[in-house]
């Protein structure tokens, strides 16, 4: 390794996988996560994810059997907790489809080991969202007359096409649909690699009908890509138009706050931020779990804090901005909205908010925090804090005080709130272990594409002892 | 025993089983993706058009060097995504103004402005899955068998081996002479593939 401090190059553009590894190498890596035995860090992780999931599984239960007036939603605060975890659980998954799919159309090539533990993040977010807007109808068995238009016998009506709301389903139904899609075409080739190496016969016939008869034939490849190009490039006006159509629930309202027309980009940069965060979270944990650093290196890592610091600072420009344009449009609402936010009964929220999301990425600004995995990993947990406390605030605070004094409250959240918020968590992450333990983590096939451009790339820089 | 009794009756037209198995072509083993272009561009200047690579990943050139054409699967999925587009707005029209007329604020009952967010997600949700099964249906995948499987080494392509296959119904494909060819290419493990 000792030429590696000498080149110069390398200390500008590492290479993506190191460590000297062959086209095998990839494979055997990433395959024994999923043939080998679970480590105990893997049960560990399971062990508080499951009782967690059975928690929220039990709220769901009891709030199905009950009725949803055992969450704290209550005039004047009508949207709590509910929508404040379903935008954001939808947020953190955006960060997902932006390193898969926007990241790929501008050929950024680290985002190749990372890309496939992100897409099953954002299904599983994905996933954990849908609950809320499911749950909230009180009876999700017929929760899809009321959201999809299915025409039916009992009512004889359609939706209100007119409402966001309705925007609201088809945009995030189709972005969960879209990403899993994205997803599994890219694990095709890879569960193809599992099938060949499978060894049981249960392992051959599962792995060998998810793989649906994969050969890797160049007229295969051929038409792979450019579906994979496809995909990607509908899934990067996609995941834009989710999180804008998710703001219009909240723009095309009246209400001082919640009325701006900055909202759409202001959510789309949070959802990043967010999101990024996220995968930081997953990946420094994932990484430690299996030992992946010669997969997920530092220049990954370090690439995600700066995206994290940019859209960190795109989202503290959005609260000045709210600032500014609560002042300058003279509006006694608006201007009272954002000050009540400031310093009225959740200034607490307030300030958690700005502390979280405005000045912990500014660590970002300097190497040493970047490349140092207990920072960024405490850092992306005060992000993911600051980016719930932003939805939170953004809905309790322009709701709880309503134009008259007399129907002025102040939201508190109930034990099946707290437990089911809790519960998405232990889903997610159950969901996301499962994944790492039965799907390759990583994309194997993606991989060996990058490690080949960087073994026969003439002016770049060579893989460290590629030759054996 | 059927076999054996219809093989001695000698009726016409009825091959015995040893003539009737088939050749899907021969299949030679390559250490990296150079040495497969270069035997794709030895194998067509030597005359053999019907010719088939596997790899681990998508090697670039490959597709110019085998002479293959472009894939048609933009064209099928701008189709789909204007029949999304055009699907949501007779949706939105028809609910709204014609079967189930529903007054809200004293807007109008269809206008092209508030149907624009659905009309662009189902253009993406049709065109998604027009990409992706346009995609199976141009790989003819799912399948449940392929003798390329019945290569011994098939694994490899799914590894770090690269593989290139000799059609049998290349015009010019005689078994002997494609190992010979392959192998003179440099290919590692040539083998005749039963189809």
């Amino acid at each position: 390794m000792a030429d590696l401090a000498i080149d110069p190059r390398m200390e500008l553009n590492p290479p993506l996988v190191q460590g000297g590894m062959t086209y095998s190498d990839v494979t055997d890596k990433i395959s024994s996560i999923v043939e080998g035995k679970a480590p105990k860090q893997w049960w560990i992780a399971m062990a508080v994810a499951v009782p967690l999931a059975l928690l929220l599984f039990a709220c769901l239960g009891y709030l199905v059997t009950t009725g949803i007036g055992v969450w704290g939603n209550n005039s004047p605060v009508g949207w709590g907790w509910d929508i404040t975890n379903f935008v954001w659980w939808i947020g953190i998954g955006h960060a997902g489809t932006l390193i898969s799919a926007i990241l790929f159309l501008f050929r950024q090539k680290w985002r190749t080991s990372i890309n496939r533990a992100a897409e099953a993040m954002t299904l599983f977010a994905v996933a954990c969202a849908a609950i809320y807007p499911l749950f909230h109808t009180g009876r999700p068995w017929r929760a899809a007359y009321w959201l999809f238009p299915l025409p039916n016998e009992l009512l004889h009506m359609w939706q209100n096409f007119r409402s966001p709301l309705m925007w609201d389903v088809f945009a995030v139904s189709t972005y969960g649909t879209v990403s899993a899609l994205f997803w599994y075409v890219g694990l095709i080739p890879d569960l193809a690699t599992l099938r060949d190496r499978s060894t049981t016969p249960i392992r051959k016939t599962i792995y060998g009908l998810l793989s649906l008869g994969w050969r890797g034939s160049a007229t295969q490849w051929r038409h792979y890509e450019l579906a994979y190009l496809l995909l990607a490039g509908l899934s990067t006006p996609l995941v834009l138009s989710v999180h804008s159509i998710v703001s219009f629930d909240f723009a095309t309202s009246l209400l001082p706050g919640w009325h701006t027309t900055i909202f759409p980009p202001y959510f789309v940069a949070g959802a990043v931020f967010s999101g990024f965060a996220m995968v930081v979270t997953l990946m420094t944990l994932a990484r430690w779990i299996y030992g992946l650093e010669n997969l997920i290196t530092m220049k990954h890592l370090e690439n995600m804090c700066k995206v994290m610091l940019a859209t960190g600072m795109i989202v503290g420009f959005a609260y000045g901005t709210e600032f500014f344009i609560a002042w300058y449009s003279a509006n006694q609402y608006e201007r009272f909205i954002f000050l009540n936010r400031a310093f009225g009964p959740y200034w607490w929220a307030y300030w958690s908010m700005i502390a979280c999301n405005v000045i912990a990425p500014q660590f970002f600004w300097f190497k040493k925090f970047r490349t140092s995995i207990p920072a960024m990993f405490i850092l992306s947990i005060f992000i993911n804090i600051g980016m719930w406390f932003e939805r939170f605030v953004i809905i309790a605070t322009s709701l709880h005080r309503d134009f008259l004094p007399s129907s002025w409250g102040y939201f508190s959240p109930t034990w099946v709130d707290i437990g089911t918020y809790l519960g998405t968590f232990g889903l997610f992450l159950t969901l996301f272990l499962l994944f790492l333990r039965f799907l390759p983590a990583i994309a194997i096939s993606e991989v060996k594409g990058v490690l080949h451009q960087q073994v026969s790339a003439p002016h770049g820089v060579p893989a460290h002892g590629g030759s054996h | 025993m059927l076999e054996a009794v219809l093989s001695k009756l000698g009726l016409p037209g009825y091959e015995p089983e040893a003539a009737r198995q088939k050749v899907f072509g021969v299949i030679g083993d390559f250490d990296t993706p150079e040495d497969l272009l270069r035997a794709i561009r030895t194998a067509r200047a030597a005359g053999y058009t019907r010719m088939e690579a596997f790899s681990p990943f998508p090697v670039h050139g490959v597709d110019e060097a085998l002479g293959a054409r472009r894939s048609p699967l933009g064209r099928i999925v701008i189709v789909f995504a204007l029949l999304g587009l055009a699907g949501a707005v007779l949706l939105q029209w028809w609910t709204g103004a014609v079967d189930y007329k529903l007054i809200v604020a004293g807007k109008p009952l269809f206008a092209l402005e508030p149907s624009v967010p659905i009309m662009f997600e189902l253009a993406v949700l049709l065109s998604a899955f027009a990409a992706v099964l346009g995609m199976f249906h141009l790989n003819r995948i799912p399948t449940y068998y392929h003798p390329f499987f019945n290569y011994s080494r098939h694994a490899g392509a799914s590894n770090d081996r690269f593989l290139l296959a000799i059609d049998a119904q290349d015009p010019k494909f005689q078994a002997e002479d494609a190992v010979r060819f392959l192998d003179s290419c440099g290919s590692r493990h040539t083998e005749v593939v039963e189809a």
